[in-house]
């Protein structure tokens, strides 16, 4: 378990708005490896975790994007069945929101991000975490 | 059919000669009675001695939006609260708004300014009127309330804000008028059609309407879909309210009730009065009120005033459709406004830029206002919720300024155009010319 840093770009419903956030990150060489898009009827908020968050802070500012950077919990955890279950239950006993999440898993493991209502207190409950061998 | 023939059709001359009588009378109350009046008066160094017909009205000051708002609330009452029966207020710039105060005598003559327009509508004793004006600080509902009692027909007084039950009630009531805007008219025309009941088994056949410019067109088009004659009625508050012009059966130019309210076109650059027949700016100076009389008022309102008899056989001073204003005052849905009020609410949330733009349409025959602003930097959110929060907030407060809903739009940063100089900020897509 880890707290990271995620980028928020606010995005107008317009064709070729996030079509040009990915171009700026391109030509900034910053790599995206997890996102997720929330829409609304108007406007959308794109998230996510890049390799270098200050720098494409800048370069979405530079184009007058408007930016936000959360702090964010990623963790790993095993891809197989009732995993994610168990970190939803530990975190609902503590009484911990999740505003929302999303997820990536690539073969063995999937990394999956938390926005908790409380990113300290969720990053104490999980930090010490243990998926265990088996169910 | 005409109300009052003894005052609507005078001779031009009889007329003047009541005018200037009544100026007189006028100044020398307001001299004596609002120190603002006075001091404008001792400044311009005219005394009431030099007014001695109607000709030297353009000898006395002028009076703005911005003195009745200057003076809030009762400060150009020329009479005691004493006197004062009942307050209209119209919506607040920037929080203040402005304050009318009518005597016993005042709202007589109102209802009958507004008895002299209905009967012009070809209105009577026999007519069920429904007032979908708002009853409440707006003119528009009890104006056309007491009017119609005064001309001794039936008023449902209906108000605004739930169509269906207007038409319900115009049905089950037998409603052979109907006063409210032009465009709220359009917009009942297409529930009407669509509520299932026959167009026969309504008795609808005027409409009387008013509290925003609208044009021939509209007319045209009001008239055909709900089968009536559709009349204009012009008014504003601080004047009276409805009731100071009206249309005849020629429907060419509105009547000014100039025994009351007499009119100037002015140009609103140089303040210069215009002649007949010249575009500028309408002035009314209030001849016999007694509770907020009013000096050359500027209603900002841009026409042009022709004195020639109708063919109706009136003779009072006809006024063109209003063509503009000389502010940027917009009216949507009946609801006066100013871009600087939508400003004063953006300018004080540290949440957005200071930026804005506003889009006026006309969807559906209703008046539809989208509001665009930037939120600002270090108040974007990751958050859904939080974003939709901001728009909600802005929306409230807006609401409570203006009096009327507006739609949010959240727009990137930087996407309204900044200027230095004049920025265009209001985009009124509707076509009233």
């Amino acid at each position: 378990m880890t707290i990271i840093s995620q980028l928020s770009v606010f995005i107008e419903n317009r064709a070729g708005r996030i079509n040009e956030v990915t171009r700026i990150l391109a030509e900034s060489g910053i790599n995206m490896s997890a996102f997720s898009l929330a829409e609304s009827a108007d406007f959308g908020i794109l998230r996510m975790i890049v390799s270098d968050v200050e720098g494409a802070r800048a370069a979405l500012r530079e184009a007058h994007f408007g930016v936000s950077v959360t702090e964010v919990i990623c963790i790993t955890c095993p891809n197989r069945a009732g995993a994610m279950h168990r970190v939803m239950e530990v975190l609902a006993r503590e009484q911990i929101f999740i505003e929302y999440m999303y997820a990536f898993s690539e073969g063995e493991t999937a990394d999956v991000v938390i926005r908790p209502s409380d990113v300290a207190r969720a990053a104490e409950i999980l930090h010490s975490f243990d998926f265990g061998e088996r169910e | 059919m005409i109300w009052n023939a003894t005052k609507e059709c005078m001779s031009a001359e009889d007329r003047r000669t009541m005018q200037g009588e009544r100026l007189r009378r006028l100044v020398e109350r307001v001299y004596h009675s609002v120190p603002f009046y006075r001091r404008r008066m001792q400044e311009m160094e005219v005394s009431p001695q030099d007014i001695r017909s109607i000709d030297d009205i353009v000898r006395l000051p002028f009076t703005t939006k911005q003195d009745l708002r200057d003076n809030y609330p009762y400060g150009l009452f020329a009479v005691p609260m004493s006197e004062i029966v009942r307050l209209h207020a119209s919506s607040g710039t920037t929080g203040k708004p402005t304050v009318v105060g009518y005597t016993r005598a005042d709202l007589a003559m109102w209802a009958e300014m507004t008895a002299r327009c209905l009967t012009a509508f070809g209105i009577d004793r026999d007519d069920i009127v429904s007032v979908g004006y708002g009853y409440g600080l707006f003119t528009g509902g009890l104006g056309l309330h007491y009017g119609v009692e005064h001309l001794g027909g039936t008023v449902i007084p209906t108000s605004s804000g739930n169509t269906a039950k207007h038409i319900g009630l115009m049905h089950d009531f037998g409603a052979t008028a109907l006063a409210c805007t032009p465009s709220y008219a359009l917009y009942l025309a297409d529930a009407l059609r669509d509520c299932g009941m026959p167009r026969d088994e309504f008795r609808l056949r005027t409409g009387i309407f008013g509290a925003e410019p609208w044009t021939e067109n509209m007319r045209r088009e009001i008239e055909a879909k709900l089968g009536i004659d559709a009349y204009n009625i012009y008014g504003l508050s601080e004047i009276m309210g409805p009731g100071v012009s009206y249309e005849c059966g020629s429907k060419n130019g509105s009547h000014i009730c100039d025994d009351h309210f007499y009119p100037e076109i002015i140009s609103p650059d140089t303040l210069e009065p215009l002649t007949h027949g010249e575009q500028g700016e309408l002035v009314f100076t209030t001849l016999t009120k007694e509770g907020l009389p009013l000096l050359r008022y500027r209603t900002k309102d841009l026409c042009e005033l022709d004195p020639t008899p109708c063919e109706c056989g009136r003779t009072n001073v006809r006024m063109s459709r209003i063509v503009g204003r000389s502010d940027d005052m917009l009216i949507i849905r009946g609801v006066n406004m100013f871009p600087s009020q939508i400003e004063s609410v953006i300018l004080e949330m540290e949440e957005f830029e200071p930026h804005y733009l506003l889009i006026v349409d006309r969807v559906n025959n209703l008046d539809t206002l989208e509001v665009q602003v930037e939120v600002r930097d270090g108040f974007y959110s990751d958050e859904m919720n939080r974003m939709m929060e901001l728009r909600r907030k802005i929306a409230s407060r807006l609401h409570s300024v203006l009096g009327l809903a507006a739609d949010i739009r959240l727009v990137e940063p930087g996407t309204i155009e900044r200027s230095e100089g004049k920025a265009k900020r209001v985009f009124d897509k509707r076509k009233l010319n």
